[in-house]
């Protein structure tokens, strides 16, 4: 812009009034804004521009009413009749000094220069924004974000003008995309660049993208319907895929997630925990979110907002949510005191997750899962599904099962927690399966069912009714590692579950060993053919199991929770990423997954230690239980003569 | 129903106590103090059992003239203390067992909350309103 309105401002207003450059060229710009269609003669003259521009303008730089009346009286636009350029810096200035706490005088611009604190406003807001860059491992210069918070709610006519301006001062640093998507944050100021920016990296590099999405994020939080046209565009330009209705649907509503910011959300997710499917532990997203720099109290309050099941971890719609929350917060959103219908997880599933439901249903089996994870773009719903489609037939017959004996949910359409489960099921059965192989041999040693949750979930797989310590076998463990394990539940009456089904079939050793072996990964199984060849022998034992459905629920969450333990290894290694790279080179997984193999090695053997201990002390308490039991006969055989005769 | 809702801690300080006439907060406090006592006697009465053998629910632990105090302790000795008035006496001891029930459930979900540091206060804002509607139904 010339430097023509500096002078002017001087001028016409009768003052000296000392602007800086980036002053100039951010008024100049939020003057080009408010006066859309007209050049920078004046802004009253073209019809719905100026006042109720202006007017906008300054309510959203959140001064009070009256604050503003006085504003506009000093500027003199009431006494010129419309804003012009002097009236309108001046008025700028004035709400800066507002803002900064000084009276709303003439001198008060004069005397200092409020230079001072317009900067530290805009280094406020640019604090902001870099540290939700930072969130993401993206540090990129935030070319004018002061404005932000100015004119928080731009009408968007102004996006219909971000088209023809060339950016005044966009310092384009190191992601291309990232001064286009800070154009749209402030959308409405004109900062033209955005459509080519962003019509690029497409398929570019992720943290342009990174970047894109995450100052979307925010953007499309704020300006709701008016960034409507941007999104509608930018969707357009940017994949395929998208729905560009789900955007111009839902104006002015702050709490819904567009599309965007969803992929950037899922793109975190998987940074976090690759596969789609399961939960991020708490620890996990505790680190994350805990980046964001928000206070604690205010992430335990998004935390509280958005696990909705309050098991401890989130799946992937209560991540977003949780995540969008974050960025809401961080844009100064107040946090609501109860999670928007928007954000709920049943509507973030149904809204998004309808095309990806077919591959949520065969989540651990999938071996197409880790492939298409690595080149995971907008098809991969497509691609996974397409895979997946030959499990899903031998699968579904478990997931029905486990739902039968799965605890009411609170949630009704909670199918990703409900996947999850199934798969989890399967795959501690299968381990459990080799750990009844292993028992069926009349040592009572430990099993190489390494995990915890196996030898609970052995205490649920029998088919005996009556809760006696079997004859045939040493379960003894088994019953002692329910009150062990057992925290929080009254089901004291619980105590001996029955023992395991005597000789689960022989052929089956090789196999679940196998299968079991590769559960223990955290990630996707491989070899589906044996889990397909397993899921008979789990379907039959699946059959016989009599439902306890309160110790089941029980076992469920600690499951989850050692499901989580066990998956929090690798989360934790992949969070230790904060930049999220999109495609993570196949060997960087293989090494990954080592390293979660040999501490899941190594957190079973400890589970084993201690199943070992405790079988030993279990020993014991039998031994003494059997010599009483001896006393008592004996007494009874010399009471029996009597009665007898 | 309850008049005053305290958590305590392992180590019998407070993590949460609440209480509805609020001008009388103090003597509820040291009700609360006095009664956990009384907790303390009760678990120990146990023995050696074993802690799943345990009830949860210790049931009334000492009527006053005014109000009755009731307790409950986990497994991992964090003990709820409710004090009901005893104007009250529709209450029923099944209902005080639901009421601890609920109260259990909710500071296990605040203890899901990864944010939740085991030995802070509590802060949670469903952990409140939870404690709420258990309080408000005495005016």
């Amino acid at each position: 812009m010339d430097p023509g309105p500096g002078g002017a401002a001087a001028g016409g207003a009768g003052l000296l009034l000392p602007l800086s450059d980036t002053e100039q060229q951010r008024y100049s710009e939020l003057f080009s804004l408010c006066c859309s269609p007209a050049p920078e003669g004046g802004s009253a003259p073209a019809p719905a521009a100026g006042g109720s521009k202006v007017g906008d303008l300054f309510r959203a730089s959140q001064l009070p009413a009256d604050t503003l009346h006085q504003i506009t009286e000093l500027c003199g636009a009431k006494r010129v009749g419309y804003f012009g350029p002097a009236q309108f810096y001046v008025a700028l200035k004035l709400i800066a000094a507002a803002q900064s706490g000084l009276p709303v005088r003439i001198e008060s611009i004069k005397s200092e220069l409020p230079l001072p604190r317009f900067m530290a406003l805009k280094n406020d807001i640019e604090m902001r924004y870099g540290n939700v860059a930072e969130i993401h491992g993206v540090k990129f210069q935030l070319p004018h974000p002061t404005l932000e918070k100015n004119s928080f709610k731009r009408s968007d006519e102004g996006d219909k003008k971000q088209e023809t301006k060339s950016p005044p001062m966009s310092p384009m640093c190191s992601p291309p995309a990232s001064p286009s998507n800070y154009q749209r944050i402030p959308l409405s100021y004109g900062y033209g660049k955005s459509r080519s920016g962003l019509e690029q990296p497409h398929g570019v590099s992720y943290e342009a993208r990174h970047s894109t999405h995450q100052q979307d994020g925010p953007a499309t939080g704020n300006y709701g319907s008016k960034s409507a046209l941007v999104h509608s565009s930018l969707s357009r330009s940017l994949s395929v895929e998208r729905e560009p209705q789900d955007s111009s649907n839902y104006p002015d509503d702050p709490w819904r997630i567009t599309e965007e910011q969803r992929e950037y959300y899922i793109n975190q997710f998987k940074s976090l925990q690759p596969d789609l499917n399961s939960f991020i532990s708490g620890s996990v997203a505790k680190n994350f979110f805990t980046k964001s720099k928000l206070p604690i109290p205010e992430l335990s309050h998004i935390w509280e907002l958005s696990d909705v099941d309050c098991d401890g971890a989130l799946t992937l719609p209560e991540f977003c949510a949780a995540f969008h929350l974050i960025v809401a917060r961080k844009n100064g959103y107040p946090l609501p005191d109860t999670l928007p219908e928007t954000l709920l997880p049943d509507y973030l599933q149904q809204a998004s997750f309808k095309p990806k439901r077919d591959c949520t249903l065969l989540d651990s089996y999938s071996e197409s899962l880790p492939v298409s994870q690595q080149t995971r773009d907008f098809n991969r719903t497509e691609k996974t599904s397409v895979e997946e489609m030959p499990d899903k037939s031998a699968l579904t017959q478990d997931a029905n099962s486990d739902d039968n004996q799965a605890l009411n949910i609170s949630t009704t359409a909670k199918t990703i927690p409900k996947d999850f489960k199934p798969s989890q099921h399967l795959s501690v059965k299968t381990v459990v399966q080799e750990s009844n192989t292993l028992k069926a041999r009349p040592r009572s040693r430990s099993y190489s069912s390494t995990s915890i949750e196996d030898a609970m979930k052995k205490g649920e797989e029998p088919p005996m009714p009556p809760p006696r310590p079997q004859k045939s076998h040493s379960r003894a463990s088994s019953l002692d590692l329910n009150k062990i394990f057992q925290q929080n539940t009254q089901a004291v009456k619980s105590g001996w579950l029955p023992p395991p089904p005597a000789l689960p079939p022989r052929p089956f050793v090789s196999q679940t060993e196998q299968v079991s072996e590769m559960e223990l990964h955290p990630q996707m199984n491989r070899a589906p053919s044996q889990t397909e060849e397993s899921s008979p022998t789990r379907k039959e034992i699946l059959l016989t199991q009599p439902p306890s459905k309160p110790i089941r629920r029980k076992f469920r969450s600690e499951n989850q929770m050692l499901e989580n333990q066990e998956l929090t290894p690798t989360s934790s290694v992949t969070s230790s990423l904060p930049a999220v790279k999109p495609h993570l080179p196949a060997q960087k997984q293989s090494s990954k997954q080592k390293r979660a193999i040999q501490t899941a090695i190594r957190k079973n053997k400890e589970a084993n230690a201690v199943l070992a201990r405790l079988n030993s002390e279990l020993q014991q308490q039998l031994k003494e239980v059997h010599k009483e039991r001896i006393a008592l006969e004996t007494q009874l055989e010399q009471l029996r003569p009597v009665t007898v005769l | 129903m309850a008049v005053c809702i305290a958590v305590i801690a392992k180590e019998n300080y407070p993590l949460y106590i609440r209480s509805i006439p609020t001008e009388n907060e103090l003597k509820f406090h040291y009700t609360v103090h006095t009664s956990l006592d009384v907790v303390d006697e009760k678990i120990s009465a146990m023995g050696k059992a074993l802690v799943d053998q345990r009830e949860l629910y210790l049931g009334l632990l000492y009527p006053t003239e005014d109000y009755k105090v009731y307790g409950y302790v986990t497994n991992s000795k964090v003990k709820f203390v409710m004090v009901v008035d005893s104007s009250n006496t529709a209450l029923r001891d099944n209902e005080i067992r639901s009421m601890f029930r609920k109260l259990h459930n909710s500071y296990t979900d605040v203890m899901c909350n990864p944010f939740y540091n085991p030995g802070d206060c509590i802060h949670s804002r469903a952990f409140d309103n939870m404690v709420t509607s258990m309080m408000m139904q005495v005016c």
